[in-house]
């Protein structure tokens, strides 16, 4: 095996590859499944050689509202939680879209609702995609699928950020988050220096410029709709450039299951178990949750009779895949709850039973 | 009586008071003697004397004062109710050389964002915090603070505050006193030019206390919600001194060991 790469836990993977995008500052508080996230970096120091500053909050409304600040300084700043966790977050969030700052928050999802379970799940598909919090807006929302990805979005997520001035969230659950794989991670990137901060940030008003004002405020109900209609045309712009997605044996399918995340992972052995069944299954997968891949998955319906979206969920995603099929094939759901992870047998058996009968 | 030119008179040989360069033209939305335009103009005039205005981040509440930033002339960020001091936080922690200041309510600094106040002030975080104590919602239109003294009326006690039935009012600069993350801890007032003065020499000592790393610098103003208090500003300055003030005595809590 390559010795570049390491073998790793999810959690572990996110922390390092975080040091090594140029983060300024991680803000969190301890939540299983994620904990590790912060156990890594306080390990590791990297205030020590990056200069990167680590912080355990008191709550999480402290540690977003900490991102606001930082953030607002024009800094690359993060968060890691879990469902509870993130849901604390939720004004702050909004206040971080509402203020155009560019933050990335990290939700390794557990069952719910309330305290729930610690194990894995997917339903926070629809805080995540659809607002979250009050007021119109979008985070761009990315879903990794591995250990490997893990790592690979965490500079590719404060790209996103800094490109839109927009919260991105990385979507993950507990099985990526604690389960080890090996990885490979790209080398150290600088911090941003001092001129290389945003001129937007405030970083203390110099005489050739106006002072520079973070907030979300705005009385005259005209100007505020112009700023909606400003997020309005930047969500537009993520659907034209930021959709990503798989797909997998797709090409000559009858039957697609729509999966992202753990469920993905788990799809791509239930379409081998159908083929070897006779049956034509394939697996779309999105990994940019928000933009959803929509037309990508509308262009399907041209060879596919039938979609499965499966989700540990009762029913989110599902929602997205029905509007973007327009009605012309149908779309069904099957999803398992509470931390309980499908296998890809009885996934198979669902699509048998939903669409092929027997 | 002789005509006299006001134009003779507006002269810069004449002037004996003069606005701060760090204070915008903006008329401000304060009802009028409200405290909060006094402390923004303190504020202001400590950041041109010590001429830190290019090195200097404020944190606006939300409250009556959520407009600080249209009117100190400095880079500033409007923060969600009562969570200022964890913007702060961040913010000083990663621009360690800039002089960060908060600047909150009563509702704003001791119920909502108790949390981020008692754990900024713990963790020592190096910034200065202005504590507008009013005793009262002000820009939501009078409720009850969590400083709000007993027996006072407000529109969420109309019959008075009842310790027993809506809780004691809460001492916060005395309770952060306590906490080894502050390093100075005072309490001032804005209705009389010689508590302006005074006002001023704290607000200042707060600020210059960042250079040492010492910890929080906490300045409470004990201040005025004529609006909220349905008086009169001079009821108003009155009934501060006689109902406030006894509760909440002026003067340094905790000063730094010489
Ligand atoms: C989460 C949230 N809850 C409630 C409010 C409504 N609100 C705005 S200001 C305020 C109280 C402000 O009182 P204070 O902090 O004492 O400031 P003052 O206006 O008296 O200066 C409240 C309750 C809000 N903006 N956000
Ligand atoms: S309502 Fe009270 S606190 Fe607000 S501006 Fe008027 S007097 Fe000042
Ligand atoms: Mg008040």
């Amino acid at each position: 095996m390559d010795e570049d790469f390491v073998l790793m836990k999810g959690n572990e993977a996110l922390a390092e590859a975080a040091i090594r995008s140029g983060a300024d500052g991680y803000f969190g508080y301890p939540i299983t499944p994620q904990s590790e996230v912060m156990e890594y970096l306080t390990a590791a120091k990297p205030w020590e050689h990056t200069g990167m500053v680590v912080l355990q909050a008191e709550s999480e409304v402290a540690a977003i509202n900490m991102l606001y600040g930082g953030a607002g300084a024009g800094k690359r700043v993060m968060t890691s939680s879990s469902s509870p966790g993130i849901s604390l977050m939720q004004e702050g969030i909004s206040y971080i879209a509402g203020a155009e700052l560019p933050v990335v928050i990290v939700n390794v999802v557990r069952g719910g609702p309330g305290l729930g379970t610690i194990q894995p799940s997917q339903s926070d598909y629809f805080q995540a995609t659809k607002g979250g919090g009050h007021g119109d807006y979008h985070l761009l929302v990315l879903a990794p699928a591995s250990v490997q990805e893990m790592a690979d979005f965490m500079p590719l997520a404060f790209d996103l950020a800094f490109k839109y001035r927009n919260p991105v969230m990385v979507l993950s659950d507990g099985a990526i988050g604690q389960m080890m794989e090996k990885v490979k991670f790209q080398p150290q990137r600088p911090r941003m220096t001092d001129d290389e901060l945003p001129g937007w940030a405030t970083t203390g008003k110099k005489p050739d410029r106006e002072r520079n004002i973070i907030t979300s405020l705005d009385l005259d109900p005209y100007r505020q709709e112009r700023f909606n209609q400003k997020l309005v045309e930047k969500y537009r712009k993520m659907k034209e450039e930021e959709v990503r997605y798989e797909m997998f044996q797709c090409e000559d399918a009858e039957y697609v299951f729509v999966a992202y995340g753990t469920s993905s992972r788990i799809c791509q052995k239930s379409v081998q178990l159908a083929r070897e069944r006779g049956i034509k299954a394939g697996l779309f997968r999105p990994i940019s949750l928000f933009p959803f891949p929509e037309n990508e998955i509308e262009a399907l319906t041209s060879h596919v009779k039938g979609m499965l979206s499966v989700e540990m969920s009762a029913g989110q995603m599902v929602e997205d895949v029905r509007l973007s099929v327009h009605g012309k094939i149908p779309v069904e759901h099957y999803g398992r709850m509470g931390g309980v992870i499908p296998t890809p047998e009885e996934i198979v058996d669902v699509l048998i039973q939903k669409f092929i009968g027997g | 009586m002789a005509d006299i030119n006001l134009m003779d008179i507006i002269k810069e040989k004449n002037v004996v008071y003069k606005k701060t360069k760090v204070l915008t033209d903006k008329v401000m939305h304060y009802c009028p003697g409200c405290g909060h335009s006094t402390t923004h103009r303190i504020i202001a005039e400590v950041i041109e004397e010590m001429g830190i205005q290019d090195k200097t981040i404020g944190i606006a509440p939300v409250g009556c004062s959520v407009f600080m930033y249209d009117y100190i002339d400095v880079d500033t960020q409007e923060a969600a109710h009562g969570r200022a001091p964890a913007l702060a936080t961040a913010i000083k922690r990663l621009l360690p050389d800039r002089y960060v200041f908060t600047y909150q309510g009563d509702g704003d600094l001791a119920a909502i964002g108790t949390a981020e106040t008692i754990h900024a002030c713990n963790r020592g975080e190096n910034i200065t915090m202005i504590f507008i104590n009013n005793g009262i919602y002000g820009m939501t239109g009078g409720q009850m603070a969590p400083t709000s003294i007993e027996g006072m009326r407000t529109s969420t006690t109309p019959y008075g505050r009842d310790a027993h039935l809506m809780g004691h009012p809460i001492k916060m600069t005395e309770l952060v006193a306590q906490l080894p993350g502050t390093y100075y801890v005072t309490r001032q007032a804005v209705h009389t030019p010689n508590l302006v003065r005074k006002t001023k020499k704290a607000i200042r000592k707060a600020f210059e206390y960042q250079a040492l790393n010492r910890g929080v610098s906490f300045v409470e103003v004990v201040s005025n919600c004529n609006s909220g208090w349905k008086m009169s500003p001079v009821q108003a300055v009155k009934w501060l001194d006689e109902n406030m003030l006894p509760f909440y005595p002026l003067g340094d809590i905790k000063v730094p060991e010489k």
